[in-house]
């Protein structure tokens, strides 16, 4: 790492990560000796069953045959009335099986840990997205699976407790410091260091130290590249304006990345802008984080001067963390992806107006992406092709939103 | 000749297996850590790890990892890492490392980190979480100051790493014992000794050994077999096990009870 920013090379990200793992400044492999054995056997198998025809049938199959891709893309014109003139096409990743992207990662890796001969497989979730995707791929393939999850998360996404638990997975709760993902994380990583020679760790985001974020990255890409598909279907051209929420980042590059090197994309990042913009009141590390090392990876950190963690608060557990991935940090350096944040609140409007008027109800994650364009579709040109990332389905939100409005009435 | 360089040559001249000490600094304060690595010093440690406490440590057990909680919820900083340095100094020679995560000392810069680093009396920085092959301007910037950077062998670390961990490192190679995390075992890894054996042939540089040191009988079974070893969690478990007034007495006892020898 220099501590002086080294000069971007590229404003396409398709050669990136380097050999190391960066990008641009960002990225990289900061973590204890114990791993770097284990991180470079993950490297060299990933990059050999990406080249093996044979891998890439059986993903490819149980993607088709047991997640469910292709998903659709709907359009959803009584929303997008809402938010501005455009035309908005939903990604509808929540239509997948488990009700979220994170299961694209979750079977790719799951696929790897299998034809490295890993029997066990550990995991972090937040939200339960990842840690149900994780515990279903298990099941899928017959690996043993663990699942750290913070115990102020496992309350409020106790029917994603139940289910990973119905998928045969052990959940290990998490009570150290702010109980929530990034000590599910610390937690993961103990348990690797401890058992790294058995295990594998499914991590569920673009984070993490180098290979994970190119491994997620490219499991995720399948989502920007059937858009691209179905949007030449239906309108004949790429979209103006691509747009997805950004916890560590997977579900947005997994739109953006294919879309890259289409240069006259607009892509928009959303962050949790949480209660307001105090430090500890929200996950927006584009306004309010510095450059930092957290979990492995050199990205944009929410922390306060001395370089200590700061803690975070979201609305959604998906977005509740104080790092984000280092691709995302490099194509923010580089001006080629824009980050804004939306409020809880927004946020929570936009979950109620898409369920009213397009029978779709979405995750709490993807909501700020939507209320971004609640609020901001203004400015968007009359005509314009929107493709948002429906990221996940809002039933494991359900329980959350219904005891806050209790509140509130 | 610095004092960790030192060290290891008085320890070769004596001809026995030295103790490293650690303690989280400001835990639970920072005057009581002051004491206690001066009581440590006289219990017979010959170096001392000084630990900066870090929100998110990774490679630490539950004893460091509550010691940390307890520094950060006193308000200790890097600055007060830095006081008691200078405090321990003033009296001392002994060697002086700091122990911590990069992040908080990237934060602070590492020039102005070196720099002031070395100006309070430390002698070396280990930090878990950096690899030889990310440290390069990290390392410039200690070295400018004259402070060391030590880096960590695992047991999982292949023949062409331990030739470059050995090259990189500043002073001595950290081993640890197993693959984990810190903390008190009651026994030593199984594969831990016959390991050593084969990794000391390749090093140049001395060798210490730490994570999961706590007792006499482990050291009795490694002191042939390295020139250090690395006591951690038992003293800080043992900081914590009563009120602040006598802990530099029980972390001492800890240290008596597993050298034979008295303080120099």
């Amino acid at each position: 790492m220099t501590e002086q920013p080294r000069k971007p090379r590229a404003t396409s990200s398709k050669s990136l990560p380097d050999r190391a793992g960066y990008f641009g400044d960002f990225g990289g492999r900061y973590v204890p000796e114990t791993l770097t054995a284990a991180l470079d056997e993950f490297d060299a198998a990933y990059r050999k069953m990406r080249r093996d025809r044979e891998f890439r049938h059986e993903l490819d199959r149980i993607l088709a045959e047991f997640v469910g891709r292709p998903t659709p893309l709907t359009e959803a014109p009584r929303f997008a009335e809402l938010c501005g003139r455009f035309r908005l096409f939903l990604k509808r990743e929540d239509l997948n099986h488990t009700g979220a992207h994170k299961i694209n990662n979750a079977v790719g890796q799951a696929l790897v840990a299998r034809n490295m001969g890993k029997k066990r497989i550990i995991a972090e979730t937040g939200a339960g997205q990842h840690g149900v995707a994780t515990a279903t791929a298990c099941a899928l393939l017959g690996l043993q699976c663990v699942v750290y999850m913070g115990e102020v998360d496992m309350a409020r996404q106790e029917l994603n407790v139940f289910r990973m638990r119905l998928l045969g997975a052990e959940v290990v709760p998490v009570s150290s410091g702010s109980r929530t993902l990034k000590d599910a994380i610390n937690e993961a990583i103990r348990d690797w260091v401890t058992n790294v020679r058995t295990t594998h760790y499914i991590l569920g985001s673009v984070l993490g130290p180098h290979p994970y974020p190119m491994v997620v990255r490219d499991f995720q890409s399948v989502i920007g590249r059937e858009a691209l598909v179905q949007l030449r279907k239906r309108v004949g051209k790429t979209p103006d304006v691509a747009i997805a929420c950004v916890g560590g980042g997977s579900n947005a590059i997994g739109l953006f990345y294919e879309m890259l090197k289409h240069e006259s994309i607009r892509m928009i990042g959303v962050e949790a802008g949480g209660r307001g913009p105090k430090l500890g009141d929200h996950a927006a590390r584009f306004s309010g984080g510095m450059p930092g090392v957290l979990h492995g990876t050199h990205s944009m950190v929410l922390q306060d001067e001395f370089g200590q963690i700061s803690e975070t608060h979201s609305i959604s557990a998906g977005l509740d963390y104080p790092s984000v991935g280092p691709e995302h940090a490099y194509l923010q350096q580089v001006g080629r992806i824009e980050y804004h944040d939306c409020s809880d609140e927004l946020a929570l409007e936009a979950f109620h107006r898409l369920s009213e008027k397009e029978g779709i109800i979405p995750a709490l994650e993807s909501s700020h992406a939507l209320g971004w364009l609640m609020r901001n579709g203004n400015d968007i040109a009359t005509g314009s092709v929107v493709v948002a990332n429906l990221s996940g389905r809002g039933d494991k939100d359900v329980p959350q939103i219904a005891a806050l409005e209790q509140r509130h009435t | 000749m610095n004092r960790v360089d030192a060290m290891f040559k008085r320890l070769k001249r004596e001809k026995r297996c030295g103790l490293i000490a650690y303690v989280t600094c400001g835990d639970p304060d920072v005057d009581t850590t002051v004491r206690v690595v001066e009581e440590l010093e006289r219990a017979g440690a010959d170096a001392i790890e000084l630990g900066v406490p870090f929100s998110d440590p990774i490679a630490d057990g539950p004893v460091i990892q509550a010691a940390a909680q307890r520094a950060l919820e006193g308000g200790t900083t890097l600055l007060d890492v830095f006081r008691a340095a200078r405090a321990i100094r003033e009296k001392s020679q002994i060697p002086l490392i700091a122990f911590s995560y990069l992040n908080p000392l990237l934060r602070f810069g590492m020039e102005r980190f070196g720099k002031d680093g070395a100006a309070a009396g430390f002698d070396a920085v280990l930090l878990t979480d950096l690899l030889p092959e990310a440290a390069r301007e990290i390392q410039r910037s200690l070295h400018h100051h004259g402070l060391g950077l030590v880096f960590l062998l695992a047991p999982t670390s292949s023949e062409k790493r331990i030739t470059m961990i050995d090259r990189a490192s500043d002073g001595f190679v950290y081993y640890v014992s197993t693959t984990g995390v810190t903390g008190t075992r009651s026994d030593l890894d199984p594969a831990l000794l016959g390991r050593l054996d084969e990794i000391r042939l390749r090093l140049r540089k001395p060798l210490a050994v730490g994570f999961g040191i706590s007792k006499r009988e482990h050291y009795d079974a490694l002191r042939e077999r390295c020139a250090c070893v690395v006591v951690g969690s038992a003293i800080v478990r043992a900081i914590a096990d009563g009120d602040p007034v006598g802990a530099p007495q029980r972390a001492g006892d800890v240290v008596r009870s597993i050298v034979y020898h008295s303080g120099q």
